[in-house]
Parts: C-alpha cells; structure tokens; sequence
C-alpha cells in the first residue's frame, strides 16, 4: 500500500563490471535486490544515498529509487526503467539479471 | 581502402596505453568517475543501464573482412557473442567490464580501428553512402573526402571543446542515401557548368529535441577548398554556437536564431580571411588517400546476367531477395547486395559473431574483401559478380541473413531504446519486433512496398524517427510507455520532418495503429506504383488523422 511517504531504495552501477548494484543495511553494495536497505523517510533516504555514495572506488552514479514492498518483503521498483534494470534487455532473456536468476553468480560487490 | 600510416598506428597505439592507465588509475580510486567520465567517452566507453557499452568507430562505414572478424573476436572473447550496427554506421557492445577495454581497444588497434570521436563535443566520425564506389549513380567515391575530413578532424585542437557534437556526412551521387540533410555538415557532390566535380555544401541540418532540415549554404564549392570552408564554418560555429543551453547548442540552431544569410556571410568573410595554401592538402597527399579507394579490378563476366536469370528462375525464394536487396553496380556484370540484419523478430542492427564470420568471408571471397554498414543498421556487400550472386545468397542464407525485406516495412530502424540506453524514456526493440512479426508475410510486405519506419526510444533520436515514412518516439508518459507517431518524414534529397498525428498511443496499441496507417494508403493509392511516401504527400496528413483518431471519438472526447 502506498504510504504518505515514498520507500525509496539506492541503486547504481558496478564499477567493474558495469551491473546493477543496490545498497544494503550494512554498508555495501549487492547485486541482489532484496538486500536493498528501504528508506522510509527523506532524511532515510539521504542518509543511505550519502553512505553508498561514498563508495566511488565501488560504484558509478548512485540514485534513489522509489519502490514498493512486496508480499514477500523484497522492495519492488515502481518506475518501468528500474524494473527493466533488475531484468535485463527484454528481446535477450538469456542476458543480464533475468538470466543469472537461473544461474546465480557470485553475488557481492565489496 | 585506407591503411594506417606509421602516425596513425603510433598514435592509436598511445591512445590505448594512456587509457590503460587512466582505467588503472580509476579502479585505485587515484581518478574519481567525475574525472574518469570524460576520459571514458573520449574512447567511445559509455555506462548503460545493465552494463558499459562500447562504441567503436567505423569510418564511413566501410570494413574489410579482417576487421569484420576482429568484431567477432571481440563479441566472443569480451563480450557475449554479438554486436549492435548503428545508425551513425558504428558497432557497439553491450557488454564489455571495465578491466577488458583496453585489451578490447588493443584488439581494434591491430586491426587499424578505435573508438575515438564517438562521443563529446568533437567533429564526429564521418558518415557516408553506403553504396561509396559501386552506386551506378554516382559522381565521385565520397570516401576520399570522408577521409580527408576525418584526417583533418581528427584531435584537432580547435574543435575539441566545441559547443556541442558535430556531425558530418557525404554522398558522391545526387541520390542521397546519407541523409546529408539531417547533419550539422552534410557534403552533397555536384559538378559545375564545365562539369567539374566540387561540393554542394548543407548546414543546420539535425534531429533530437528540434529536428531541422539543413539549408544550402554554398551552391558549389571547389573541391580543393573543402577543408579551408569546413574550418570557416567550424570556426563561426564554434565563436557563435550558444554554450549556455545544450539544447540551442546545435549549429542548427544557430542557423535558425541567426538566419542563413547572416550566417553566410559570417562564413565566406571567414572563408576569404583564411591563407588558402594552409588549408589545401598536398597534391600528394590527395593522390595518397585517392589511391586506396581505387576500384578494384573488375573484370569482364560473360554471361554474368544470363547466370543470374537462370539461377532466379530455378529459386524462387532467391529471385525475391535480388528483388529487394541487390541493385545495380556501375561495373557491368556486377551488383551490389545489402545483408538485411533484420530478420523478422530480431533487434534490428544485431549480428551474432557467428553471422559476422560469414559476412567476413563472404566479403574476402566475392566482394574484393570490402563490407559497408548503413545508417539503416544493415551490411553491403559493394562488390559482387552477378554469376556468383546465388552462391553467396545460399551462404547468407544457411546463417539466418537471407532475409528478402530491404525498403519493406519490416526493414525498420530503431535505436537499443530502454532495452540497454541509460538515456532511454521507452523501449523501441520490441516494437520493431511487433511490427515485423505482424507483416511478416513477404506477399503482404511487397503489397505495401517502400516503407521506412523509424523508432527511437527517446527524444534523441537515434533511431532517426523524424525523417521515417512513419516515425515512432518512446515516451514516458506517467509512468506508462506511450509511443508518438509521425508520418511523411524523409530523409534522402527530398528530405523532410514527419508531421505528428496527436496523441500517443501505448505500446499495445501501436501495431493496430501502423496496421490502420498502412490500411488507409492501401484504400488511397493511386496504382501499386505510388508509394506510401508519394500518397501521404498528395493527400495530406487528415485521411490518417481520422484513421487513427476516428472523429466520434474526437468529438466525444
Ligand atoms: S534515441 Fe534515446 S533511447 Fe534511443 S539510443 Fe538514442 S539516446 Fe538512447
């Protein structure tokens, strides 16, 4: 349900390998979604941008997300742009996140 | 075609190694990503939405095979098997890490390619006619000046700041298949009264945000002072050119807020100002760059069409892509054939490496190892014999690149859109694949006729959709994808910006829309011989508007 504030989480790519990247409650950035620490409040949301920011040697071009929280818990992004962004090209079902559900890699980026 | 001299390859070499270190230098973290961005661009490497994408030059389009299969090497080592052609007749990947691009780029070295000027607010690589030295309609080859303009562009240290990107194209033949209408610079070739060969000179031209048809600057230009009148304008512009709006940045705006007498006027004082020896290259150095675009040695084929015939009436199948994809050579004897990568539910533009091998030895083996790309995202082979046409159309064939569909609607355009373009307002590949999935049947396809559809997934317009018969924008509306549709756009010599219909239609929504576009010039044509191009500018935009957005529904609304 919708709240009278925006649940946001933080995204951005892998400096190496390019991917997308969430940040997590525990300060680092992970390739799985439902790592994503939620912000349940501007000042939330500031906060964690400005930690996973700080990560330049990790990460380019961390922004905030609006999500939802699913039945299951694993926020889920509002936007088509970032839900394309958890999947990967939609005519290549064979590449990007969408494939690796299938076979997972290995998951954490510093 | 053109080799590397000792500079070109020194300097292309230290281009790699300073890279090198610079991506080095970023993973230590000595490079902070606002220092790196533009040192990244510089060598063509963009961040994507699921990945880095790498943008690899190919000047005016033409490729041997050598460098062909060094695509598929990289496609195979580096990336995962297959490369995207470009409207702006480049090669991307979607999938290179960081770590491997210089390896990448020390690859493309071997091979006399790079990435540089594709991208930031340089001369960008030149773009050209894909037909270059073969087109029966042709005044000049284009590529010698293409060269010389990519030689004279390359790092030069005036224009490497300008206000904004900078797009040249050339056509050597009065029938323009580089829409040089549609660039910053766009070289036309003509002959004078005593029927020497010089330049028709457009500028202003361009697409994106405000789409504009360029404006002839200068009527005839002699070939010799092409360079010194590229730098007057290059200089206007780059003095003029607004810098406090990227989006009024284009020279094409200047043209608009300065009118093109004015600006005229601007360059030819520029022009005459200019020492005209420092500007015109050497008799040698002309004659240096001609002699790698001499013809090759053509020879003289007995029965080279009775061949064709016979093979065309044994195979039905083959008679239909010479129909379509093959046209005529200057060289009797010979044609030229374009490989349609557009195959019916394909992304337009994508070869897998495997496709790019059999391209590569087809070219080495019929074509005097030459290849071309086009700015409608598919691959020439420019020089075959017409009795060895059916050998390689079985070759082609036998990889899923037979497909007899070029100028057909499902020969289409459309830009990576939201399936990889970090820029991306909506996808633009699956909307490719609707369209050619529901007029897949060739006999309904040649029904239709010549029909370009263009799709770009963002204002930007890579996919050139302003100039398409039909134009199709991805927007963001609310949330939701929405689709714009723009019909009578062009962009070859009668070139003109499609004239929108009204609102958008979600993505469900726009293959019954093209569906009802296509019924409605079936119902107002002429004969079969007056094309969808030729109808909608005889009847106008309304039958269409109706046919869209019926008036009931209008009024209603
Ligand atoms: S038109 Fe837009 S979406 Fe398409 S490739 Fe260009 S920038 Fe990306």
């Amino acid at each position: 349900m919708a709240k009278a504030f925006k649940t946001q989480i933080v995204t951005a790519n892998d400096l190496f390998e390019g991917d997308v990247v969430y940040f997590t409650a525990g300060g680092f950035w992970s390739r799985n979604l439902s790592d994503a620490a939620v912000a349940h409040s501007k000042e939330d949301a500031d906060a964690i941008l400005a930690r996973g920011e700080a990560q330049q040697s990790t990460i380019v071009g961390a922004y905030l997300a609006d999500v939802a929280i699913g039945a299951d818990g694993v926020p889920q992004p509002l936007h088509y742009r970032e839900h394309r962004r958890t999947l990967g090209p939609s005519n290549r079902p064979d590449l990007g996140r969408q494939a690796e559900a299938v076979a997972p890699i290995a998951k954490v980026a510093a | 075609m053109y080799r590397y001299d000792e500079f070109d390859h020194d300097f292309v070499r230290a281009r790699v190694a300073t890279f090198r270190d610079q991506v080095a230098r970023r993973v230590t973290g000595a490079l902070t990503e606002e220092e790196f961005r533009p040192l990244r661009l510089q060598n063509g490497l963009y961040l994507q939405l699921h990945a880095y994408m790498l943008r690899i030059a190919v000047p005016y389009g033409t490729l041997s095979s050598r460098q062909m299969r060094q695509f598929a090497l990289i496609a195979d080592t580096w990336d995962k098997g297959y490369g995207h052609f470009t409207t702006r007749q480049n090669i991307q990947f979607n999938w290179p890490k960081l770590k491997d691009v210089p390896d990448i780029l020390d690859a493309l070295a071997d091979v006399e390619m790079h990435a540089i000027q594709t991208s930031g607010n340089c001369i960008r690589n030149v773009t050209s006619d894909q037909f270059a030295g073969a087109a029966s309609d042709e005044i000049e080859d284009p590529r010698p000046t293409c060269e010389l303009v990519r030689q004279w562009s390359t790092n030069h240290p005036e224009f490497a700041f300008l206000p904004r990107k900078f797009k040249i194209a050339v056509t050597g033949s009065p029938n323009d298949r580089a829409a040089v209408k549609a660039h910053d610079i766009g070289l036309r070739m003509v002959r004078d009264d005593a029927g020497a060969p010089g330049y028709e000179v457009i500028v202003g031209g361009g697409l994106g945000r405000t789409p504009m048809i360029g404006k002839v600057v200068r009527e005839f230009l002699p070939k010799d002072q092409l360079l010194r009148y590229l730098e007057a304008i290059l200089r206007v512009y780059n003095l003029h050119g607004r810098r406090d709006n990227k989006y009024k940045a284009r020279i094409k705006i200047l043209v608009h807020e300065t009118g093109l007498e004015e600006l005229r006027a601007m360059i030819e004082a520029e022009f005459e100002a200019m020492d005209a020896p420092t500007f015109a290259p050497s008799a040698e150095e002309i004659a240096r760059i001609e002699a790698y675009f001499a013809p090759p040695a053509f020879e003289t084929v007995e029965g080279a069409d009775a061949a064709l015939e016979a093979a065309k009436a044994a195979d039905p199948r083959f008679a239909a892509w010479v129909d379509t994809n093959v046209v005529d050579h200057r060289e009797p004897g010979y044609a030229i054939a374009t490989i349609s990568l557009k195959a019916i539910g394909e992304a337009p533009g994508d070869a897998t490496s495997e496709q790019m091998r059999v391209m590569a030895d087809l070219a080495e083996r019929y074509s005097f190892d030459e290849l071309r790309v086009t700015h409608e995202q598919n691959i020439v082979l420019p020089h075959l014999r017409k009795d060895q046409l059916h050998e390689v159309y079985q070759a082609l064939d036998a990889a899923g690149l037979g497909t007899a569909n070029i100028g057909l609607i499902s020969d289409m355009i459309a830009c990576p859109g939201l399936d990889y373009c970090a820029l991306a307002t909506a996808r633009s590949i699956p909307v490719a694949q609707d369209i050619a999935r529901h007029f897949a049947d060739p006999v309904v396809a040649r029904d239709i006729g010549e029909m370009k559809i263009k799709i770009s997934g963002c204002i930007n317009a890579c996919g050139h959709h302003h100039v398409g018969h039909i134009g199709i924008l991805g927007l963001d509306k609310g949330g939701i994808e929405n689709y714009q549709i723009t019909l009578g756009g062009d962009a070859t010599e009668t070139a003109a910006i499609g004239e929108r219909m009204g609102p958008g239609f979600p993505a469900e929504e726009v293959v019954p829309a093209i569906e009802r576009i296509v019924e409605t010039y079936k119902a107002e044509r002429l004969n079969r011989e007056e094309t969808f191009l030729q109808t909608y500018r005889r009847i106008g935009a309304e039958p269409f508007k109706e046919a869209l957005y019926p008036s009931e529904a209008r009024h209603a609304a």
